[in-house]
């Protein structure tokens, strides 16, 4: 086992598995904070191509994200290679199972607005302001 | 060659071809068929967001900080995954101390991750309550689309049933490190001579802050 050498070490040397904690602590947080910025930056952006692009790279940090937490606080990179394999192929399901769903249900809300006018009238309707209790809609939590 | 002669070695027999214990192959199966169960729920949640025209806001919907009042769109939930994330950190030092059987050091470190634990719950706790005197639930939804359109309950009971599944594993977890630092300050482990357990219960909780992750993209960010 790799952190078996870590055992060996003289006193006063600088442990690499910590050092290796403490860079995919740095790593994860930078990813956490870009995701945020691009949330931000999202606030009051008109439903358009940029703002599809920007959806795509957060879900593209949010699996570097998945990445880092799997391969180095679980360890799973410092494990035997039919071990990895045995746990990453049934992950290869998701593929499958995110594309089928989400294209389906995309495509049933197609087929809807097409052949069902009323559907595509009942989006359209505002919703009524908020009844008299709840006037002050957005409180502060305190 | 050597190759091939080393895979047959280890598929002989004798010792475990995957180099782990047991318990810890077990707990990484039960964490995959664990994550098909949110990845379910999730991809459940999307799904139906596909197949309806308009969806609230969430910069609007979850825009509260407590003590700062409404107009903080992401802050609270930043706050949240922040200390989500050192608390995992906290956890892989605590098993990274059990590797070098030092007890001090996993004691202190499995505290600061039962804190972390605690205070996350804590947050989602506010979060709950603070939704609910707006009068979102199960079944509720107070919150017009993001063009003022008639919303469904869709948006609110997908956000409590996925928070609160996410919530009930954080609490499974809390327990479990709970019962790791009772085990440890009993001097468990270090009868056994190992810290394996440890090195297990750091998996679970690792796996919860990995979901986060994917609830907090989803419903938060996107």
């Amino acid at each position: 086992m790799a952190h078996s050498a870590t055992m060996t070490l003289e006193p006063g040397q600088k442990d690499p598995a910590v050092r290796e904690i403490w860079r995919v602590t740095i790593i994860l947080s930078i990813l956490t904070i870009v995701e945020l910025v691009l949330g931000f930056s999202m606030i009051g952006m008109p439903v358009d191509t940029l703002h599809y692009f920007i959806k795509g790279v957060i879900i593209i940090l949010m699996l570097a994200k998945a990445f880092y937490i799997i391969a180095y606080f679980m360890h799973l990179k410092h494990e035997v290679r039919t071990m990895i394999m045995s746990v990453g192929i049934p992950m290869c399901l998701f593929i499958w199972f995110i594309l089928a769903f989400i294209m389906d249900g995309h495509h049933y809300n197609v087929m809807k607005n097409r052949y069902e006018p009323y559907y595509k009238e009942k989006s359209t309707i505002q919703m009524p302001p908020p009844a008299e209790e709840h006037q002050e809609a957005k409180p502060g939590l305190d | 060659m050597a190759n091939s002669t080393a895979i047959s070695q280890t598929w002989k027999g004798g010792k475990s071809p995957f180099n782990v214990e047991y318990g810890k192959l077990m707990m990484w199966y039960f964490l995959m068929s664990d994550s098909f169960t949110f990845g379910a729920l999730l991809i459940a949640y999307g799904t139906t967001r596909f197949a309806t025209n308009g969806w609230p806001n969430p910069n609007y919907v979850f825009s509260d900080f407590p003590g700062l009042g409404p107009n903080h769109p992401l802050l609270f939930v930043s706050l949240m995954t922040f200390i989500l994330i050192l608390s995992s950190v906290t956890m892989v030092l605590a098993v990274h101390a059990g590797h070098k059987m030092d007890k001090k050091a996993v004691v202190k470190y499995l505290i600061w991750t039962i804190i972390g634990g605690l205070a996350f719950l804590s947050c989602q706790a506010m979060e709950w309550t603070h939704l609910h005197s707006e009068g979102a639930w199960w079944g509720r939804n107070p919150f017009p689309n993001t063009d003022g359109s008639l919303s469904t309950t869709n948006f609110t009971n997908f956000f409590f049933t996925i928070t609160g599944f996410h919530g009930f594993h954080v609490f499974s977890g809390v327990v479990i490190n709970i019962i790791m630092l009772i085990m440890t300050l009993q001097d468990k482990f270090e009868k056994r001579g190992h810290y394996l357990m440890i090195e297990k219960a750091g998996l679970y909780w690792h796996f919860v802050d990995l979901v986060w992750v994917f609830v907090f993209t989803c419903f938060y960010l996107i």
